[in-house]
C-alpha cells in the first residue's frame, strides 16, 4: 500500500530556526529515513511558501504564494510503500519525534507513476 | 524531543509569534510600552501554562488574548485607585469571543505588522536607532544582545532605545489603515530598515558572533513581510539579494578574518540551497515586470552565483545591470561598482576614466581609493597606486579592510 505523508508545519516557526537548529532537525530526520529506507520512495522538502506561485484555474490568473493561506503550510512530503496504515503510523510517530510541531497527514495514494527520466 | 526540549520549543514558538502578537497588542493599546509589557506578561504565562497543558492550537491568538486581558487587569486595578473612566478599556466589557475573531482578521494583521515595523522607520530617527529599535521591538532581541552586536555597552544601547521610543511616542503612531499608495511607501521604508539590519551583520567577519546573526534576522524579517505581502516584486528582490549575499558567508573571510574577494572565494563553500531559493525568488519577481533597485541588485548577485568559475562571469551583463541600477537610483557608489564591471569588459583604462569622474563625491570613500589604486596598479602606475592605497587605508572602516589594502601595498613593494 502506498501512502503520501504530507508534512505540515507553521512556517513562522521553521523559518525562525537558525542554520544550526535546522541542521539538528535534519540530522534527526536523517536517522529516521535510514531506519525505514526500504519502505521510502521519494522524499521532498519544499522551499519556503514565499517561493511558490499559484495558478488559479477558474480566474486563469497567477498569484504569488501558496494556494492555501493557512497557518500551517505543506512544507514537504514522503511517498512510502508499507504493509498498511499501522506501519505508516509507526513511521509518522518516529518522524514527529524528530521534527517538532505541526502535523503529518497520511494519505493513501491511488495512482503512482515513478517517472522514467531518473534511471 | 531529543536535543530540542520542550522549554526550548516554547521559547522558539514565542519568538516566532512575537511580531504578530505584538503588532495586534500595539493596535489595541496604541502604546508601544504597554504593548511590550502585555506581550512580556503573556509570554511568562505561556511558559508556565503551555508546559503544563501543552501549547494551544492557535498560539498567537492565545498570546494576544492573554496579554491583553492581563494588562487590562492591571489597568483596572490601577484605575480603582483613581476612578474608572468611560473610555478606559474594561476587561469585563469585552466580548471575548467576538473580539478574538476580529483580532485575527487577516487584512488587519498584515497592516498591524507593517505598522509595527514602520514604527521603527520613523524618519526622525537616525539609522542606528531605527535598526536598534527594529531588533528590540520586532525581533525581540534582548538589549544585551543588540549591544553586543553593535559593540557598545548595554547601558548605552538601553539609552539609545529609550530615546528612540520617546521620539516615536512624541511623534504619534499612524493607526489609520493605510491606503494602497501609503502601504507601498511603508513597505519601501520597512524594506530599507530590513536591509540595514542585514548589512550590519554582513560586515562582521566572525561568523558565530552576535553581529553576524543579524543577517539571519534580516532574512527572517524579509520572509515575514513576503508572507504578508506575497505579490511585491521588490520585496522578493530584497530577499533574493540577501540570500545571495548570505550564501557566500562561509567563503568571504579567511581564518584570520581577512576579506576574500569574490573571484578568489572557494565557490564550493557557497550555500547552494540559499542560492536556489534566491534564484527562484528572482524568477518570480521578474514575472511582475516591475523592476526596482533590489531586483536589479539581486540580478547582479545572481550573475555571480550562476558562474561556476570566476572566469565564467558575464561581466557585460553585469555592466548593463549596473547601468540599469544607475537609472533607477543614480548614485556615485553605483557608478563606482559599474566601473569594476567596465574594467572587466573594456579594461582598466576605461574603468579608471570612469572612476576619476567620481573623485569629488567619493573622495572620502574607502572603496573609491581602493578601486582607483587597483586600477592604477593594473596599468603599471605604481607610484600613483601607492598613494591611492595609502589614502584608502586611512579611510578603512575595519581592520579587515585595511589588511586587504596592505596586501596590495606589499605586492607593489615586491615589484
Amino acid at each position: 500500500m502506498r501512502y503520501a505523508l504530507l508534512c505540515y508545519n507553521d512556517e513562522s516557526m521553521t523559518s525562525a530556526w537558525t542554520e544550526e537548529e535546522d541542521a539538528i532537525v535534519m540530522a534527526r530526520l536523517g536517522k529516521v529515513h535510514e531506519k525505514y529506507e526500504k519502505e521510502f520512495g521519494p522524499v521532498a522538502r519544499l522551499m519556503p511558501t514565499t517561493t511558490a506561485t499559484t495558478y488559479r484555474k477558474e480566474a486563469k490568473v497567477l498569484t504569488d504564494g501558496p494556494y492555501a493561506e493557512t497557518k500551517e503550510q505543506l512544507l514537504g512530503f514522503y511517498v512510502i510503500d508499507v504493509r498498511g496504515l499501522e506501519r505508516a503510523l509507526e513511521i509518522v510517530r518516529d518522524l514527529s519525534e524528530a521534527n517538532p510541531g505541526g502535523a503529518y497527514e497520511i494519505r493513501p495514494i491511488m495512482l503512482f507513476s515513478p517517472g522514467h527520466g531518473d534511471g | 524531543m531529543g536535543e530540542l526540549p520542550e522549554p526550548a520549543w516554547i521559547e522558539a514558538r514565542l519568538v516566532a509569534a512575537r511580531p504578530r502578537v505584538l503588532a495586534a497588542l500595539l493596535r489595541y493599546f496604541r502604546d508601544l510600552e504597554r504593548a511590550e509589557e502585555a506581550f512580556q506578561e503573556a509570554c511568562l504565562r505561556a511558559l508556565s501554562k503551555w508546559r503544563e497543558n501543552g501549547p494551544p492550537r492557535d498560539a498567537e491568538a492565545w498570546l494576544i488574548l492573554v496579554g491583553r486581558n492581563l494588562t487590562l487587569d492591571h489597568v483596572r486595578r490601577a484605575s480603582r485607585l483613581t476612578e474608572l473612566t468611560d473610555d478606559a478599556p474594561n476587561a469585563e466589557r469585552v466580548d471575548v469571543e467576538a473580539d478574538y475573531a476580529e483580532r485575527l482578521d487577516e487584512s488587519h494583521y498584515r497592516d498591524d505588522i507593517l505598522r509595527l515595523l514602520f514604527t521603527c522607520c520613523h524618519p526622525e530617527l537616525p539609522r542606528t536607532q531605527q535598526i536598534a529599535l527594529a531588533l528590540r521591538i520586532v525581533s525581540g532581541l534582548p538589549v544585551a544582545r543588540i549591544a553586543r552586536a553593535f559593540l557598545i555597552g548595554e547601558r548605552a544601547m538601553e539609552q539609545r532605545i529609550t530615546r528612540a521610543k520617546a521620539r516615536i511616542a512624541a511623534a504619534g503612531l499612524p493607526f489609520e489603515a493605510p491606503g494602497p499608495v501609503e502601504r507601498g511607501e511603508r513597505l519601501a521604508a520597512v524594506a530599507t530598515v530590513v536591509y540595514l539590519v542585514f548589512n550590519e551583520g554582513y560586515s562582521a567577519p566572525q561568523l558565530e558572533s552576535e553581529r553576524a546573526g543579524l543577517c539571519e534576522e534580516g532574512i527572517r524579517l524579509a520572509r515575514l513581510l513576503l508572507r504578508l505581502f506575497p505579490g511585491e516584486p521588490e520585496m522578493m528582490g530584497l530577499l533574493s539579494l540577501m540570500l545571495l549575499q548570505h550564501s557566500r558567508r562561509r567563503a568571504r573571510f579567511d581564518e584570520n578574518g581577512q576579506i576574500i574577494l569574490l573571484e578568489k572565494q572557494d565557490r564550493s563553500l557557497w550555500n547552494r540551497s540559499m542560492i536556489d531559493e534566491a534564484l527562484t525568488m528572482l524568477d518570480k519577481a521578474m514575472l511582475h515586470r516591475r523592476p526596482g533597485p533590489y531586483q536589479i541588485q539581486a540580478a547582479i548577485a545572481a550573475m555571480h552565483a550562476r558562474a561556476e568559475r570566476p572566469e565564467d562571469t558575464d561581466w557585460a551583463e553585469i555592466e548593463a545591470l549596473y547601468a540599469a541600477l544607475e537609472r533607477h537610483e543614480p548614485s556615485p557608489v553605483v557608478t563606482l561598482n559599474r566601473a569594476v564591471a567596465v574594467s572587466k569588459v573594456q579594461g582598466p583604462e576605461a574603468a579608471l576614466a570612469l572612476v576619476e569622474t567620481l573623485a569629488e563625491p567619493l573622495g572620502g570613500y574607502f572603496y573609491f581609493h581602493g578601486l582607483r589604486g587597483a586600477l592604477l596598479k593594473q596599468l603599471g602606475r605604481a607610484r600613483e597606486a601607492e598613494r591611492a592605497f595609502t589614502e584608502a587605508i586611512g579611510l578603512a572602516g575595519s581592520p579587515a579592510e585595511a589588511a586587504h589594502i596592505r596586501e596590495h601595498l606589499d605586492e607593489l613593494a615586491a615589484l
